[in-house]
């Protein structure tokens, strides 16, 4: 594909969604409580989403790393915001577990592409 | 009232650093751009959505937890960057063309001889 019909496409899909999400009604599957926290969730989406693109399309195997890396962090960042409306508050612990995880795991992660030994 | 409207707004500009971050993850040219973008802001926007959490909820277990997890993020975040940046040199990914300033070759080369 030309590369300034994909640059195109993809700032007229992040505008599109940033957008919907900003000005559009709320579906109701989202509706809890408040308008507010259901815009916050679907930000999140679209910064997960975003993320994806880069594992898909990632040319090295560091660029997929440091994707997946950002994702967990934004993981945590979701399950705190879902806290709120459902009033269920184990999520934030869910948060803090999936951010001990990704951190072991990105640092095993990144000692084999270094391709040293564990201890070093 | 007020302390409601104090977390939103930490929400929203952690939301805004988020969006930004991952903006950044989908247009910087190499390797080292991305991982430079997305780790601050990424982040700093989750750092403010746990503190906007912490604002909403107060003293209470949950936005204690909220403010221990702050803390773990910003106490890993920086570590697992910087070791996938090693990482990312030593494994050959090269730097972009435009870069003016490599000083870590010289001293892989340094070590290697």
């Amino acid at each position: 594909m030309n590369k300034r019909l994909s640059y195109l496409l993809g700032v007229i899909g992040t505008v599109a969604a940033v957008s919907v999400i900003l000005f559009l009604p709320v579906p109701s599957i989202l509706r809890w409580q408040s308008n507010f926290l259901a815009r916050a969730l679907m930000a999140l989406l679209l910064c997960a989403f975003l993320c994806l693109y880069r594992i898909l399309r990632g040319p090295t195997a560091v660029d997929r790393a440091v994707a997946i890396d950002m994702l967990g962090i934004l993981i945590v960042g979701f399950c705190s915001v879902l806290s709120l409306p459902t009033g269920r508050d184990w999520y934030i612990d869910i948060g803090i577990v999936w951010a001990l995880q990704s951190f072991i795991g990105i640092m095993a992660l990144s000692k084999y592409l270094g391709g040293q030994d564990f201890d070093d | 009232m007020t302390t409601e409207n104090i977390g939103m707004a930490l929400v929203i500009i952690g939301l805004a650093f988020d969006f930004f971050g991952c903006v950044g993850l989908i247009r910087f040219p190499d390797v080292y751009g991305r991982l430079q973008a997305a780790a601050k802001c990424v982040t700093l926007g989750t750092c403010g959505i746990l503190l906007g959490l912490f604002v909403f909820k107060g003293f209470t277990p949950t936005g204690l937890k909220a403010l221990l997890c702050l803390l773990f993020i910003i106490l890993t975040a920086p570590v697992s960057a910087h070791a996938l940046a090693r990482g990312a040199y030593r494994s050959g990914v090269k730097p972009w063309k435009g870069t003016v300033r490599d000083d870590y070759s010289k001293t892989i080369g340094e070590k290697r001889s």
